[in-house]
């Protein structure tokens, strides 16, 4: 029948846990760890998580309801919003009300859900931004090219090589706003690692994403694994969840409601009654009676 | 079933686009007849939204046209759109939130106020959830509730065809099946429905015929049974992960 | 009509010191706005901070000319800290109302009676030209030809102006071509973007705001350099005749800036000669002479709108680079 195959069974890495598996807890090697964490709007309580540990080297995915609080935690946790309360580490240091762009130099890098290829900068200038301790940004030292001339063009080689990995290369002097969706968040994902991060946040990556796409972005995403980095992701879909991430933490409410491997969590009830719903493997076509009518 | 022979909608291999000399639409020609639900799906960029606003009038048609019920309304504005019967349901900013959720289904009807009553009645047979809630401020709902309310908007003028922009987008998976159910409802209880959506799948299951658009154009067609099984229409834009 | 001397004053307008310094306003106000996105509506105050710099520097405090440059420019290095720090971290509107309100401010500090002795008040400031002069390079005598005649001390600060002019546009053409300028051209589309990569927004907005600044300051002190200072020359008119010189040329271009303020200025001038000499021919009928002068600027005002709705990239701008062109 169709010639595509299904997708590979993923390796999944297991052991990530200590003690029993419920919400808050402790990992063997936690990369973050946060404590009491508390951000309310008005009247409205965003996040509140008592405690929660995000292991290192493997894929975790954050899911829940729209309104659970996970932008609001992502927000947190890159210094893009300061909390009420709470405290958390990121390889031991605290980093609580540290700013987004030195917890970006620090190794900790994020996407956004609305993606943010400039575009209005060509695709390999994009890229070259996005590397680390640049000579040439320096005010004074800008005005003299043969002080990072060398260093730039060292940082365009890099960027070239992750380019052609993403299958971006031949559109490097392009400006990113001509590229198409998905090819902005491949752009947004590849500049992200220019910098060599540690622990990649990556928020609704497939948003947006044409689904015969999806395969290869998370081949992706399982690279970044493989080569030692952590993720942390939000997602919606489930089956993108269940093919990839090693450890699930389900926010409701701003609270952790549950967490552990995705096939102990897609099992909770509670899960799915908020969240996951009860048709999550029937045809709706049967639910809402549709299919005899179309076979007559 | 008998069928009414003058379709609905009827748009006539339209090209259409924002920016001036770049079209999305290139030649796009699709058909809703009386009491369908059509779903439109394709990858990003392709022009399902694009296609929507250009049959709302908000983008500018450069050739082809567009007919509701046999007349021509290629290029009408929106305001005169709804007055002959073209209700949109928009994907974001789709209701007023600082009024409630009362008031924003008067806001559907305002030109036809004496109607109010029976078409209430109707909206809030399809949406239970929201009937004891109608005094609440329409700000204060989520993304999901909000598009109840959208829906129930474009419902009360008594559409001639509904079009809905991803009505599952940004939803959880319970909420996205909610949704998908409701629209079947609706288009159960008699309304002809439009419907662009990303999750393919989901809409393939629920549609009696759907277009699938690349690049500007109507590439493929079929009831949404025959292209939910085409292996074609998988490769290319369902993707193999949900089978 | 004598179109022989309107023409004639038109073309020296091309190389005058107000054209010199409305260039390099421009270019300050480039790249504030053009590369850094920052919206500066008091770009008239920074010119006033470096002349009235200048001028007070030699006036009260008797420096040297080339001292009381520096000083003009260590002027507007703090008022940029000045404005930068409160408003740098709030959104772009709000940087252009405090801007519009700093330059008023500071022109009522210049204007009021109550700093007499130091800034002259209504009156300005003039007669600080003696050291300039003493160092002038050029023997006595006429140089230039046609209409481009100057004497020694006309020579001095043309070739100043030009020198001036020059290195700033080498300057900021090196900035914006280095990776110091890719960071700002970031920051101009998207912020949190930019601050996601690791760079300190804050920092580079405040260096920019700097740079733009003392380069129109640098454009003040060339403006008062031959003639005099007065505060009602600094007003919000100013600000917006320097935007339309921006926009006209191109506001995200180094040449752009240039060519918009020698078009802006030549046609002013040009206007300026014609308007009149139509009105006493007879040839615009409703209008009286001195209504004549004031058209020129309800000309200048239109231009700006049309402008700005119908290309607002400039002559030299590229549409696809703009974030303020849809």
């Amino acid at each position: 029948m169709s010639s595509n195959s299904s997708p590979e069974k993923v390796q999944k890495t297991t052991g990530l846990h200590v003690g029993t598996i419920e919400p808050g807890v402790k990992k063997v090697d936690a990369i973050i760890s946060m404590d009491h964490v508390h951000r309310q709007f008005g009247g409205l309580t965003a996040v509140d998580v008592e405690h929660l540990e995000i292991p290192r080297g493997a894929i975790t995915a954050l899911i829940g309801p729209n309104g659970a609080g996970k932008t609001t935690l992502f927000n947190l946790l890159t210094g893009f919003d300061k909390p009420d309360t709470g405290e958390w580490t990121f390889d031991g240091r605290n980093i609580a009300g540290v700013p987004a762009f030195k917890l970006a130099q620090m190794g900790q890098v994020r996407t956004f859900q609305l993606t943010k290829a400039l575009g209005l900068l060509t695709v390999l200038e994009n890229m070259k931004l996005g590397a680390k301790n640049q000579k040439g940004e320096s005010f004074l030292r800008s005005l003299f090219p043969f002080l990072w001339k060398k260093q730039d063009d060292e940082i365009a080689e890099k960027a070239m090589r992750l380019l052609t990995k993403f299958k971006l290369d031949a559109k490097k002097d392009d400006f990113a706003a001509s590229l198409s969706g998905g090819q902005r968040k491949l752009l947004e994902m590849a500049r992200a690692l220019m910098s060599d991060p540690e622990l990649v946040m990556l928020d609704e990556p497939m948003a947006g994403v044409n689904p015969a796409l999806t395969q290869s972005l998370l081949d992706h995403i399982l690279d970044l694994k493989k080569e030692g980095m952590t993720v942390l992701f939000v997602e919606h879909d489930m089956h993108m969840v269940s093919h990839i991430a090693d450890w699930v933490v389900v926010l409701a409410e701003g609270r952790v409601v549950a967490e552990g491997p995705p096939t102990e969590v897609m099992k909770n009830p509670a899960v799915i009654d908020a969240y996951l719903g009860s048709h999550q493997d029937v045809d709706l076509g049967t639910v809402t009676g549709r299919i005899p009518k179309i076979s007559e | 079933m008998a069928e009414n022979t003058t379709p609905v909608i009827h748009v006539d291999n339209l090209i259409a686009g924002y920016l001036p000399g770049v079209n999305i639409l290139n030649g796009c020609s699709i058909e809703a007849r009386q009491g369908e639900l059509i779903g439109i799906i394709g990858p990003n960029g392709a022009g399902k939204s694009t296609l929507l606003k250009a049959i709302f009038g908000q983008v500018n048609i450069r050739g082809g046209h567009i007919s509701l019920n046999g007349d021509d309304i290629t290029g009408l504005k929106a305001n005169k759109l709804v007055e002959r019967g073209v209700g949109m349901v928009p994907q974001n900013n789709n209701v007023f939130p600082s009024l409630t959720i009362e008031e924003n289904l008067q806001m559907g009807i305002f030109q036809e106020p004496q109607h109010y009553n029976e078409r209430l009645e109707f909206v809030m047979s399809l949406f239970d959830e929201l009937k004891k809630r109608l005094k609440q401020r329409a700000g204060s709902l989520s993304g999901g509730e909000r598009q109840m309310v959208a829906m129930g908007r474009a419902l009360m003028m008594n559409p001639k065809v509904l079009l809905l922009d991803e009505p599952s987008a940004g939803l959880s998976p319970v909420r996205q099946d909610e949704a998908f159910i409701r629209v079947s409802e609706i288009n159960k209880a008699g309304v002809t429905t439009i419907m662009v959506e990303q999750n393919a799948r989901r809409c393939l299951q629920i549609c009696d015929r759907a277009y699938v658009l690349d690049q500007g154009t109507d590439a493929y067609t079929g009831t949404g049974r025959e292209l939910l099984n085409d292996p074609k229409v998988i490769s290319l834009y369902l993707g193999t992960l949900g089978t | 009509m004598d179109w022989g001397s309107i023409l004639s004053n038109t073309a020296q307008s091309l190389l005058s010191p107000a054209t010199m310094a409305f260039a390099l306003a421009a270019l300050g106000l480039a790249v504030h706005f053009g590369f850094a996105g920052l919206l500066n509506f008091g770009i008239a105050g920074f010119m006033a901070v470096g002349a009235y710099g200048y001028a007070i520097s030699i006036l009260t405090f008797g420096l040297p000319w080339w001292g009381a440059a520096l000083v003009g420019l260590g002027a507007s290095v703090v008022f940029a800290i000045i404005m930068g720090v409160p408003t740098l971290r709030l959104r772009g509107d709000y940087l252009a109302i405090v801007t519009i309100a700093a330059a008023e401010i500071l022109r009522l500090l210049f204007l009021t009676t109550a700093f007499e002795e130091v800034t002259g008040s209504a009156d300005g400031l003039f007669g600080y030209h003696a050291s300039f002069r003493a160092s002038n390079p050029f023997p006595e005598g006429t140089y230039g030809f046609g209409p481009w005649t100057y004497n020694e001390v006309e020579f001095w600060v043309l070739v100043i102006g030009l020198v001036l002019v020059a290195l700033a546009a080498l300057f900021v053409w090196r900035l914006m071509h280095s990776p110091w300028g890719r960071v700002i051209k970031g920051i101009r589309e998207d912020e949190d973007a930019v601050r996601a990569l690791g760079k300190n927004v804050f920092a580079y907005k405040m260096q920019a705001l700097i740079i733009g600044g003392v380069i129109a300051a640098v454009g003040g002190i060339v403006y008062a350099l031959p003639s005099a200072v007065n505060p009602n020359v600094y007003v919000t008119s100013l600000t917006f005749f320097v935007w339309t010189a921006l926009l006209l040329g191109g506001a995200a271009t180094v040449f752009g800036p240039l060519l918009g303020a020698v078009l802006f200025w030549v046609l002013q001038s040009f206007l300026s000669n014609l308007l009149p000499a139509l009105v006493s021919s007879g040839l615009l009928p409703m209008v009286s002479s001195q209504q004549a002068a004031t058209l020129r600027f309800v000309l200048v005002g239109l231009g700006l709108v049309l402008l700005v709705i119908f290309r607002p990239q400039g002559i030299l701008g590229d549409k696809r680079e703009l974030t303020f062109v849809k």
